[in-house]
């Protein structure tokens, strides 16, 4: 899968598929980012867009105040740096937020949100306030401007599949799992759920940081109301429903899914609000159709059909004591 | 201490408008066990309602609250046997919150479609009056808004203390098993429940727009500070909602008074915040095992 990445853009030699290519491994690693908290651990924060916009400023900040410009490749070195940063401060704010359960904690991650968006707007010394903060235009060759962020991008969604593959097969995922189903009998069980908890939102909130920044570098001029959009929160959540929560592979479906989905739409439709009304529109129609996402689905098909295989060669002998449940 | 007064009165007079919208809110979480998170929404959509019914046929917003209320509760009942009614899984609540919200979104963009995104208000004849008691001047829309919002509250109050209908209810946000067993049908109950909880919105809808300046995208901020006010009064309290929303409209009227209007905004998440670091039940809200 890494040659994939590598080779994507010597493949598509367009501008504007390289555009498409970042955002959608941008978001996809921050959809693998969100199913972390959001997907394993069953604590869906719709706030995640607010550690983006964090990020976003800490990068703008960053040029601001120092001499980060010296290659085109240096900033990208602040990047762990600001995840470190995101990391720690979602440590107060997670143990704070995680006082609470799945939708009182949405609750306090939506309101998250809204505070770091009124912060954007109201901090001007920091911020620059509604008229938005600029970053330095990055001096990379125009021919090739978007492959260096491209890179970047895949390497955070390395990063993300790489964590979540890793914490998947460790007692930390069982953890996780375990919260999901049900956290007071985990509790009693003896797993240390605050910290499993607080470890989880962190990461998951240092990638998105980390992808924030590279996207206020990309862009090269950010707003509060861009920054800290909501719609970013609803499109990774809605990336990581469609392919599949607490899978490896679901967010990156998802997301390849719909961000091509989301620039033809804008490419056709045009009006900013109408892809809203689509977000929405398959958003609830994956609710009720599709409620564990493509993969499960089609891994649980998958099984059955295997189920079956099995009982047919066993020809008609009526002690099937498969159990069809076997649905995760 | 006059601009304080001022502040008090004009945060109580607000404060029953966000009381009205949170009450039915709460009724939802209360008897649902879900976060209505379009519940901002459907006040901006009842709010633009009102807003055609005047610019079109001059019918007042506060009469045509009882052109919207009863259209928006059969709005909500339909919305919940469509979207919310099919999720009966082990993650219902999960998924609740998530399609609350995407029904949020799509009225946004139904809305912004529709009308937009230019910021409206619905300016009445009396838009600009003002009463002056006792040297207080005080807006006579607020006064109108809040009067209409007691009388409608009273009316929520009649109806779930003095009706079947509202027994029912209660006895669902109590123990929604025993309420089944002793005959109460959950499903009409949800179905109700939910679309009087729309219908308050819708009501107060009408009072937001004669109120505030709106647009598609402003049920983001009402949402939150209503979810402020639902959680001070504690999930499943109206009466507690109600409480809520009049202390917080006075904490945050108080703040723009004295302290800086930008930044009275933010009195909603720090009592938010408050709340959770102090009693995260609310002030009325029951601590059930394990849950909040």
């Amino acid at each position: 899968m890494i040659a994939v990445l590598i080779a994507m853009p010597e493949i598509f030699r367009a501008h504007w598929i390289w555009n498409l290519l970042f955002f959608t491994v941008l978001y996809a690693a921050m959809s693998s980012a969100w199913n972390l908290i959001g997907g394993y651990a069953g604590y869906p924060s719709l706030g995640h867009a607010a550690f983006f916009g964090i990020g976003a400023y800490a990068i703008a900040f960053m040029f601001k105040n120092t001499e980060l410009l010296t290659n085109g490749w240096a900033p990208f070195i602040s990047l762990p740096l600001i995840g470190l940063g995101c990391a720690l401060l979602a440590l107060p704010i997670g143990w704070l937020a995680m006082r609470t359960r799945a939708d009182v904690f949405a609750i306090v991650t939506i309101t998250l949100l809204f505070v770091a968006q009124t912060l954007g707007y109201n901090l001007k010394s920091l911020t620059g306030g509604a008229q938005g903060a600029g970053v330095s235009r990055a001096p990379f060759n125009l021919d090739i401007f978007e492959q260096p962020f491209y890179f970047v991008a895949a390497g955070l969604l390395l990063l993300a599949m790489g964590i979540t593959y890793f914490v998947i097969r460790t007692k930390l995922g069982m953890a996780l799992t375990a919260i999901r189903a049900d956290e007071d009998k985990a509790r009693g069980v003896g797993v240390p759920t605050i910290g499993v908890k607080l470890l989880a939102f962190s990461v998951s909130v240092a990638i998105t940081g980390m992808a924030g920044a590279a996207w206020a570098y990309y862009i090269g001029f950010i707003y509060p109301q861009f920054a800290f959009d909501p719609l970013i929160t609803i499109a990774i959540v809605l990336m990581t429903f469609l392919g599949g929560r607490a899978t490896l592979w679901g967010p990156v479906l998802g997301a390849a899914i719909l961000m091509p989905a989301q620039q033809l739409l804008a490419y056709y439709v045009g009006g900013s609000q109408i892809y809203l009304i689509a977000y929405a529109a398959i958003f609830l129609i994956i609710m009720l159709l599709l409620p564990r996402g493509i993969l499960p689905t089609l891994l649980s098909k998958r099984r059955l059909a295997a189920l079956a295989e099995q009982r047919n060669i066993a020809d008609g002998t009526t002690t099937s004591t498969i159990s069809q449940g076997a649905h995760s | 201490m006059h601009t304080l007064i001022q502040g008090v009165i004009l945060g109580v007079l607000t404060g029953g408008v966000y009381a009205l919208m949170a009450s039915g809110q709460t009724l939802i979480f209360g008897v649902m066990k879900v976060v209505n998170l379009a519940q901002g929404a459907f006040v901006i959509a009842s709010a633009y309602l009102a807003f055609s019914l005047f610019t079109n046929y001059g019918i007042d917003p506060l009469f045509a609250v009882l052109i919207t209320t009863p259209v928006m509760f059969g709005i909500g009942v339909l919305g919940h046997w469509i979207f919310l009614r099919p999720l009966r899984r082990e993650d219902a609540v999960e998924l609740s919150i998530l399609v609350t919200f995407a029904l949020a979104l799509l009225i946004e963009g139904i809305l912004s479609v529709t009308y937009h995104t230019t910021y409206r208000s619905i300016n009445t004849s009396y838009a600009n009056k003002a009463f002056d008691i006792g040297g207080f001047a005080i807006s006579a829309v607020r006064v109108y808004g809040f009067v209409v919002s007691c009388v409608l509250l009273l009316l929520l109050y009649i109806v779930l203390q003095k009706t079947r209908f509202g027994r029912a209810i209660r006895a669902t946000v109590q123990n929604p098993q025993s309420a089944t067993l002793l005959g109460v049908d959950s499903n009409r109950v949800k179905a109700y429940g939910f679309g009087l909880g729309i219908a308050t919105a819708a009501a107060s809808g009408s009072i937001f727009g004669l109120l505030f300046p709106f647009n598609s995208g402003s049920h983001y901020d009402l949402i939150s500070r209503l979810l402020s006010v639902v959680v001070l009064g504690g999930l499943g309290s109206i009466g507690g909602a109600v409480l809520a929303g009049v202390i917080i409209g006075v904490v945050s009227s108080v703040a723009a008074v004295t302290w800086s209007p930008t930044w009275s905004e933010m009195t909603f998440f720090i009592v938010l915040l408050l709340v959770l670091l102090v009693r995260p039940q609310g002030m009325f809200g029951r601590v059930e095992r394990g849950n909040l």
